[in-house]
């Protein structure tokens, strides 16, 4: 038998470590799912992990990886914040699409106006939006001391609507011939989210979650804000013996992380999606969950992660089109990583032993 | 608008119909919680028990079988949940939403063929004289036989804990799992047993949405009930008759927009659909001046250091 | 003599890194007091785990009644007629009296049956108890009486109990005292674990002395000086901490008029509570647990705040301000609980040197960090106080207990504090570390800093203070000079004995 007996101090090794062990039991079991739905499963997972960088087509599919992996990281670095400082954020999904909604909305108001800085302002009012949506579940929680897991998570649901509102009413395009949806920004110069190499993927959106992770590390390592707010999620208790403000932390960790998931929304909306429509959000707000947990919250692990993620989704699409694996099944597989990354974190924390033999 | 198109007495009945998937999760969730474990993954046990009955009730033809089905898929798939929480010793929270995640993945999978089907009805319970009452007849006893295990449900679970030895431990290792653990108790295993027992009931209450509230399988059908059902426990305070009165409390509210939908009110539909989710938000936020206790262990790992 | 109760031969019982129990053996005899003596870290818990089946040994045997006994669970040990009070961890506040008597017994009877029962017999032992109240609502020496009711409702054999008397005022020693003689003249043996030495020397009819997880010796306590059990127990002689006496009359600490309601669930609420504090003063604040240590430690650290003018760093209010401003103004702080309020586990030392020191040791600017500066500051700590580790870079949880109270006492003592707030500075602490650590706060006050030493200690308080106070229920009682107070008057100030109203003692 053994015993699992907690180490003194973290693995360092297994910190990285088990996302790797993690990823490579994924796939195993995420094959073996394939292959149970009677799909080759090696050639699935050559599709999924290698056609996308490596393959015949990559030149099509490496600018997507950026389109795909930008906003992902973009919410997730926002969530890491909070994560580590022990808040919840669970509705980045609505705060990406009010943002995506507030920047629209400021476009969709002055057009046609050309206007050279409009795009920035829409990337302002995208942030401000998705804060504000943030910063209810965070004023709720210090104000009434209400949980901020569901009040974010119903707020999506709430965002939804919103959305689904406007594409079919305030926002719908009245040249539109009745077709629910905006007007299509990319063909807005001013408000287009444009790529700025043409057929790299690198739009804006890319930019800003490069400089996201950038400074996020940077004041995790070496500010005090950074770490109070690790202090805050290892030991509340002794954060607030250290002089930390939880009641700031929370409003600060839920505004930054809805601004950051709000700009995604925008970047998304004026950019790859184009218009205000009923199901232009995917689930990025929540897929950004895992993103944020597979990078151990830690702003380069989220890049990585980030790039991981996005390559499952362009894989996924692939191996849809190709072999009729079903989109459900990357769902699963994400799922799976999750699950996989969790159990496997015992690693770093714990360690196992072989119990001594018990008295006879 | 036409308030003259909505039926009291439907509006009623269909109330009780609406509360009862709720009613399942939240008292599944109550005991989890009891038992000191914080299980976000409520959404996720319930859309799989919500396909995983439907097929089995398409293929079957027993909407019986779908039921006790969507109970075992909802357990097996919590037990992975247990398996994370309480031997890797994984994060709650983490665990919780990974679960929901990988349970929306899985149903969409697993109901692919489905969508459109139509499901083998699920009888209504025979009550005789009962049902021929005015008003109060057609309100209460026109239901099928899950509406009024709900309600049994939440019964045998007040009398549970606070009138049997079992139930006492559950509160027990809830409450401060380290005294239980001096005192002898196996808390891992109670913990697994609970975790199980919630997501039987969530995988029940998901089977009711897509077997007789709706009935028939779409993806992400659950649409947040998983959610509201974890708001509904804090709400009751962690107390089974209360959950009652909340789920009902839901159920209305959510029937009444229904109603109000169809009957053409003048607020848009979108604005109405959002009523259950700010409800909810409002409750937590009433709530909350209540300062109710939370068992004292909830959601903290435990580990035995001895 | 007969055949013993219980008899250890051999145990044997290693953790990681450190043998806890090795090579123990001893009788205990139906109806004795047996004293467990050692001081922290010398394997009395890990004993008292084997012995109640909380662990196995990993090699020896115990009998009992001359039968073997190797009980697999607390459960089996309980059915065997072993029964045992913690001195921590064993009761649920959110449950009422008699549901938490029910979770330790067996096979309890009803509710009410129960009831009936746990009133009988608290009575008949003169420990009242009123079985609907909820725990959580209890005094700690009454909680403390739910504990032994739980285990007298089983008639055990063997009664341990774990450091009984740390949590109580005392006048309460003196009844369970009483108590423990009449169930040891009814025939029930007690295995008494503790470290204070007058106690055991009125009680125990033997004792046996651990030391490093060794037996040391066995021997009859009233038949040795306190002294000579100290130096059997610590294995060499301790030298009681000296300083200079020298109170100025200059006010360093004023507080007025302080009322905070609790914080938590349970908690106490402070009421009412004034002191002054002098510099170069100590002033010692006793009390049982529970009584609002914690609570007045987090409104002078500035964790909880009040009005302004309730609390007077060297003249100037300071209320109003968080721990960063306080700290800023000269008044420190050191909680009692070290993982989790006073350091981070999870975190290096020299992060848990940042934790406090950012302010007065100047190791961050306009909010970067200067971790090399925040380095040396944690190895000049660990240089100072002489915390045996490897190096600043462990994490705070990987320190003995004794260790991290150095760092953490160290880490507020190195920066010169006007008030210095400590609250249990020596719990848990092997004596050489605590030695040092009383030693250190003398020190301190010595350079003309002034001192509150909360503590459930009296021996310590009697050991450091200038002047002494106790907190009893929130409130705080005038404090009087501490040379020249007796047991008696202590023990009146934290309260007498609690609850004791409906006594038939």
């Amino acid at each position: 038998m053994f015993k699992i007996e907690k180490r003194p101090i973290p693995s360092a090794k297994w910190n990285w470590g088990a996302p790797i062990v993690a990823v490579l039991l994924t796939m195993v079991f995420g094959g073996a799912l394939f292959a149970v739905l009677g799909v080759n499963p090696f050639l699935a997972l050559e599709k999924i992990f290698y056609e996308p960088l490596l393959g015949e087509y990559a030149f099509y599919y490496r600018p997507q990886l950026l389109v795909k992996a930008a906003p992902l990281i973009l919410i997730a670095i926002g969530l890491s914040l909070g994560f580590r400082a022990g808040i919840w954020n669970i509705g980045a999904e609505g705060q990406y699409i009010i943002g995506a909604l507030c920047g629209a909305g400021l476009a969709l108001a002055l057009y046609p106006m050309e206007l050279f800085i409009l795009l920035p302002l829409m990337v302002i009012a995208g942030a401000i939006g998705g804060a504000l949506w943030g910063l209810i579940p965070a004023f709720l929680k210090v104000r009434f001391g209400t949980n901020e897991i569901l009040v974010s998570l119903m707020l999506v649901y709430v965002a939804e609507q919103l959305l689904a509102s406007m594409a079919l009413g305030l926002m719908k395009n009245p040249e539109g011939m009745g077709f629910p949806g905006s007007r299509n920004l990319q063909q807005y110069p001013s408000a287009h989210n444009a790529e700025i190499i043409s057929g790299t993927g690198m739009h804006w959106g890319v930019v800003a979650a490069l400089i996201a992770v950038i400074f996020a590390y940077i004041v995790l390592s070496r500010h005090m804000f950074g770490f109070s707010l690790r202090m805050s999620g290892m030991a509340p208790r002794a954060a607030k013996f250290a002089g930390v403000n939880p009641t700031r932390m929370v409003l600060i960790c839920m505004g930054i992380s809805g601004a950051l998931a709000g700009m995604a929304g925008l970047f998304e909306i004026a950019g790859p999606a184009g218009q205000v429509s009923i199901d232009f959000n995917v689930g990025y707000g929540f897929t950004a969950i895992i993103v944020a947990f597979l990078g151990r919250l830690n702003p380069v692990g989220i890049l990585l992660a980030g790039i991981l993620m996005a390559l499952t989704y362009i894989g996924g699409e692939i191996t849809q089109s190709q072999m009729g694996l079903p989109l459900a099944a990357i769902q699963v597989f994400q799922g799976m990583l999750l699950f996989f990354l969790l159990a496997m974190d015992l690693l770093t924390n714990y360690r196992f032993r072989p119990t001594a033999k018990e008295a006879a | 608008m036409d308030l003259s198109s909505i039926n009291p007495v439907l509006l009623l009945a269909s109330l009780m119909v609406a509360a009862t998937p709720l009613l399942f999760a939240a008292l599944g969730e109550l005991i989890v919680e009891r038992a000191g474990v914080l299980n976000l993954g409520v959404e996720g046990m319930m859309i799989t028990g919500a396909v995983s009955g439907f097929i089995i009730a398409v293929e079957s033809g027993s909407p019986a079988l779908g039921f006790i089905c969507a109970a075992i898929a909802g357990a097996l798939l919590s037990l992975l949940f247990a398996l994370l929480t309480q031997v890797f010793l994984a994060n709650q929270v983490a665990s919780g939403l990974a679960l929901t995640l990988f349970g929306l993945g899985l149903s969409a999978l697993l109901g692919q063929g489905y969508v459109g089907i139509k499901p083998p009805s699920t009888p209504k319970l025979d009550l005789g004289m009962l049902a021929d009452i005015p008003f109060i007849g057609r309100v209460l006893f026109t239901h099928d036989l899950m509406v009024y295990l709900a309600l049994a449900l939440a019964i045998a679970i007040w009398f549970f804990l606070h009138r049997t030895r079992a139930g006492l431990i559950l509160r027990g290792v809830g409450e401060n799992h380290d005294a239980a653990h001096a005192l002898g108790y196996k808390v891992v295993m109670i913990r697994f047993a609970a975790i199980a027992f919630g997501g039987a009931c969530a995988g029940v209450g998901g089977a009711y949405l897509s077997l007789v509230r709706v009935p028939q399988w779409t993806e992400g059908m659950t649409a947040g009930i998983g959610w509201i059902a974890l708001a509904l426990v804090v709400f009751a305070s962690w107390k089974p008759g209360r959950v009652i009165l909340g789920a009902y409390l839901f159920g209305g509210v959510n029937v009444l927009q229904l109603n109000l939908q169809a009957a053409g009110a003048a607020i848009p539909v979108e604005y109405l659909a959002m009523s259950p989710y700010l409800v909810t938000i409002l409750v937590l936020v009433i709530m909350s001046a209540e300062r109710s206790r939370a068992p004292a262990s909830l959601g903290r790992p435990f580990h035995a250091s001895h | 003599m007969g055949t013993p109760l219980l008899t250890l031969s051999g145990l044997t019982k290693a953790y990681p890194g450190v043998v806890a129990n090795d090579d123990v053996s001893f009788d205990i005899q139906p109806g004795e007091v047996h004293a467990l003596l050692g001081e922290n870290g010398a394997g009395k818990s890990t004993l008292v785990k084997l012995i109640y089946g909380l662990v196995s040994p990993d090699s020896g045997k115990m009998a009992l009644n001359g039968m073997p006994y190797a009980p697999a669970n607390p459960n089996a040990a309980r059915a065997s007629g072993v029964a045992m009070v913690f001195q921590h961890f064993s009761l649920f506040d959110a449950l009422s009296v008699a549901e938490n008597v029910a979770l330790g017994m067996d096979n309890s009877p009803p509710q009410g049956e129960l009831s009936t029962k746990i009133r009988t017999v608290s009575d008949a032992y003169g420990l009242p108890l009123d079985p609907h109240r909820t725990v959580g609502d209890l005094s700690a020496g009454e909680r403390q009486r739910v504990e032994i009711i739980r285990c007298l409702l089983q008639d055990p054999q063997l009664l341990i109990m774990d450091e009984p008397t740390s949590v109580l005022t005392p006048q309460e020693v003196e009844i369970l005292f009483k108590t423990l003689r009449k169930l040891s003249a009814e025939g029930t043996a007690i295995l008494y674990i503790s470290h204070k030495l007058e106690e055991i020397r009125s009680l125990c009819d033997n004792a046996t002395i651990l030391r490093l997880g060794k037996k040391v010796a066995t021997c009859i306590p009233a038949q040795k000086t306190a002294a000579e059990l100290a130096e059997m127990m610590v294995g060499t002689s301790l030298k009681p901490p000296k300083r200079a006496a020298e109170v100025s009359s200059e006010v360093a600490l004023h507080v007025s008029g302080l009322n905070l309601p609790p914080a938590q669930a349970f908690g106490t609420s402070l009421r009412d509570i004034s002191l002054t504090l002098h510099k170069g003063e100590v002033l010692g604040i006793g009390g049982v647990a529970g009584n609002g240590q914690d609570e007045l430690l987090a409104a002078l650290s500035g964790e909880r705040l009040c009005a302004a003018d309730q609390v007077k760093l060297d003249g100037k209010p300071v209320g109003n301000l968080g721990p960063t401003a306080r700290r800023h103004l000269g008044l420190l702080a050191a909680p009692e609980e070290r993982l989790g309020h006073a350091a981070v586990p999870d975190m290096s030392l020299t992060e848990n040197a940042l934790l406090t020191g950012v302010t007065r040791q100047a190791l961050a600017k306009g909010g970067w960090i200067n971790w090399a500066a925040a380095k040396g500051y944690a190895e000049r700590i660990i240089h100072q106080f002489d915390v045996r580790t490897p190096g600043p870079h462990v994490a705070a949880r990987a320190l003995s207990g004794g260790n991290l109270q150095k760092f953490v006492i160290g880490r507020e003592v190195l920066q010169a504090p006007h008030v210095l707030v400590v609250n249990q500075p020596t719990w848990g602490v092997d004596a050489s570390a605590a030695a040092a650590i009383r030693q250190a706060l003398l020190d301190l006050a010595t350079q003309g800093s002034a001192i509150i030493c909360i503590s459930q200690d009296l021996d310590e308080l009697m050991e450091i203070s200038d002047r002494f106070a106790a907190l009893n229920e929130g409130h705080l009682t005038h404090a009087r000079p501490a040379a020249g107070l007796t047991i008696e008057e202590i023990g009146l100030m934290m309260g007498g004995a609690h609850g004791m109203e409906a006594a038939h003692v």
